[in-house]
């Protein structure tokens, strides 16, 4: 068998999940149902691109927020004065959010990692505060209106199901570039690093400059998922990204499992849904989140699907398949 | 000039007392809580409900805020540390973080979203007035709110040098190893620090609402995150240097208001931790500071 023929049809239950995501939202009675869809995805990409450091690395960021900030108001900023088309804005965006990880991490994480997550989270409350009293370039708590929809060559999306399909594809290129990234030589430095901080740095992994990546990249797909959001609403505000915002992505992972690529992936989207699905508990949505935290901590530390590896691609056919992915031992210890 | 350095000082104080809090902790079982913040917004609004429903007495607010916000410390401890105590420092740190959500969305469903205030007649009961000394004006609530930090804080100094429990949370902040070998109920340490940090925090609220007289279920968030920074600036593990960063920073904040930065106020506090952390970690006092965190 061809190799593309094999790995497709090893990929096959993956494939038929596409396809369904795919296939149904265009019947869907209520184009309601269809947004909270789109948040989902916002939020699946958002997920995992914390996971790619509180789950792969072993760094606690608790004002992932930030990033995501950066990537909408840097988006909507280079639409509209800079007059850049979506595609170069999106791209754009995430750039940028990746150099203001690079400004969080490089000088913080020469220290122990328990600082960076101290300046994560400081970086999120004077982000938060920068955007709500800069007048003059945020525009303040009134935010910023009418940031153009997203169009490539010429064709420019207008309907919710439109945004759907771009976040659909946004959430797979997501997915299928950090299963690429964990599974080069980037990937397994960060494992290791996570398993064992001083093994690693002995067998010659530069622990810090890999560190230091690992923040940038995932900051690079916060401002994507930033960006889309900007273009999504059309309307931003400082109120979008609070520090309850990175909280809920901790939630997301704290439930959802984290270390690998479906955990996130299942926590963003059972967090999400299940306010929608219980209307009623809606109002006590920060008390299901908040809840989670506690009760996965304290129950099932690694979260529902975490502490073991699931690969993207379940066999090859040949059955040579190679877990690349360690248990997350040092990071959430199972019990003994 | 000058009296801005008092309101400054005052609003440092509180700071202050909220790092303490936050130093004592991390001291004893070297491990962050992000809960304080709302341990500070509960005793706030414990002292709000006795001034307005019993009693207008300011040491009375105290005392009440004293004692909940004690029990609400040990059952922080409780939940995110007592039983997590051989997890790794994020586990712990997801639970205050899980903790905090939980306090400040009971207290919106409690007291409502909305900023809650002392009525004025009861307010002046407590004592809203001011008086000069050498041509400065200063109300007796800057006076109270100095006073009780300054006697809280030689309270503090005198349990944590001069008592046996003292010595017990010295010797386990020291290496607390070697003192459960020696005898010492390391459980029991760590509840009683977290019990005294959750103190100064309740009372601290208490101040502050009472102070700007506003309480309203977010009022923690900021202030602790501030006071949180101030503890990384007087190093983390130095109860002094909590102090005199928590000082430092409640002046800074009150002349860059006098010098129009009113609007970044809010930002020079993580400005500072974020600097120390670059230039100075083991805080400004010096010493070994998060050197010594357990674990990441």
């Amino acid at each position: 068998m061809p190799r593309t023929l094999r790995s497709l049809l090893a990929n096959v239950p993956y494939l038929l999940l596409l396809a369904l995501l795919a296939a149904v939202p265009p019947f869907l009675p209520n184009p309601y149902h269809v947004q909270v869809l789109v948040f989902i995805g916002i939020y699946v990409i958002l997920a995992l691109s914390l996971n790619l450091l509180n789950g792969y690395v072993g760094l606690l960021s608790i004002g992932h927020a930030a990033f995501y900030a950066v990537g909408a108001y840097a988006s909507a900023k280079l639409t509209l004065e800079l007059h850049l088309p979506w595609i170069a804005a999106l791209v754009g965006s995430g750039a940028i959010a990746g150099a203001f990880g690079y400004l969080v991490a490089r000088p913080t994480l020469r220290l122990s990692g328990i600082y960076l997550t101290l300046v994560t989270l400081g970086f999120n409350m004077i982000l938060f505060l920068v955007l709500q009293n800069w007048m003059g370039f945020t525009n303040g708590p009134l935010g910023i209106m009418d940031i153009p929809p997203p169009s490539l060559f010429g064709y420019g999306i207008r309907s919710r199901l439109g945004y759907y399909y771009l976040i659909l594809a946004l959430a797979v290129l997501t997915v299928i570039s950090m299963h690429r990234l964990m599974t080069c030589r980037f990937g397994r430095a960060l494992t290791a690093i996570r398993e064992n901080e001083l093994a690693a740095e002995a067998t010659g992994v530069h622990t810090t400059r890999y560190k230091v990546q690992a923040f940038v990249v995932a900051a690079f797909y916060a401002g994507i998922a930033g960006s889309f959001y900007a273009h999504f609403m059309n309307f931003i505000s400082p109120d979008s990204f609070t520090i309850n915002e990175s909280f809920i992505l901790l939630a997301m992972l704290a439930f959802g499992g984290q270390g690998n690529l479906i955990g996130p992936v299942v926590g963003a989207a059972v967090l999400i849904l299940v306010p929608e699905v219980f209307r009623p508990l809606q109002e006590y949505r920060m008390f299901v989140y908040g809840g989670i935290l506690i009760v996965m901590m304290l129950v099932r530390r690694q979260g529902l699907l975490g502490g073991r590896p699931y690969s993207l691609r379940l066999t090859r056919f040949d059955g040579t398949e190679k877990k690349v992915y360690a248990r997350g031992d040092k990071f959430f210890p199972e019990e003994k | 000039m000058f009296e801005q350095l008092i309101n400054g000082l005052t609003q440092g104080s509180v700071y202050a007392l909220l790092a303490l809090g936050f130093t004592l902790i991390f001291g004893t079982l070297r491990m962050v809580t992000f809960a304080h913040g709302e341990v500070y917004m509960i005793g706030a609004y414990v002292g709000f409900e006795i001034i307005r429903l019993l009693h207008p007495n300011l040491l009375l607010a105290l005392a009440a805020a004293l004692a909940a916000t004690a029990i609400l410390g040990i059952a922080v401890e409780l939940l995110a540390f007592h039983y997590l105590r051989n997890a790794p420092h994020a586990t712990s740190l997801l639970v205050t973080i899980g903790i905090s959500i939980l306090l400040v969305n009971a207290a919106q469903k409690v007291w409502g979203p909305e900023t809650q205030a002392v009525p004025f007649s009861l307010l002046d009961r407590l004592g809203n007035f001011e008086f000069q000394v050498g041509g400065v004006y200063i109300t007796f609530l800057q006076v109270a709110v100095l006073g009780v930090t300054v006697l809280l804080m030689l309270l503090l100094y005198g349990i944590i040098n001069r008592t046996k429990l003292g010595m017990v949370i010295r010797a386990t902040a020291q290496d607390y190893e070697a003192a459960f070998a020696m005898g010492v109920n390391v459980d029991r340490v760590y509840m009683a620090a977290f019990a005294i940090g959750s103190m100064l925090g309740g009372v601290a609220g208490v101040l502050v609402g009472v102070y700007y007289n506003m309480f309203y279920p977010t009022m923690g968030g900021l202030y602790g995150l501030k006071a949180f920074s101030a503890s990384v600036v007087g190093g983390l593990t130095s109860l002094p240097g909590a102090v005199v960063a928590g000082l430092l920073i409640g002046v800074v904040e009150t002349f860059s208001v006098e010098f129009g930065a009113s609007n970044f106020r809010h930002i020079f506090s993580f400005v500072f931790m974020i600097l120390i952390l670059l230039f100075r970690p083991g805080g400004l006092l010096g010493g070994k500071g998060m050197a010594q965190a357990r674990g990441d």
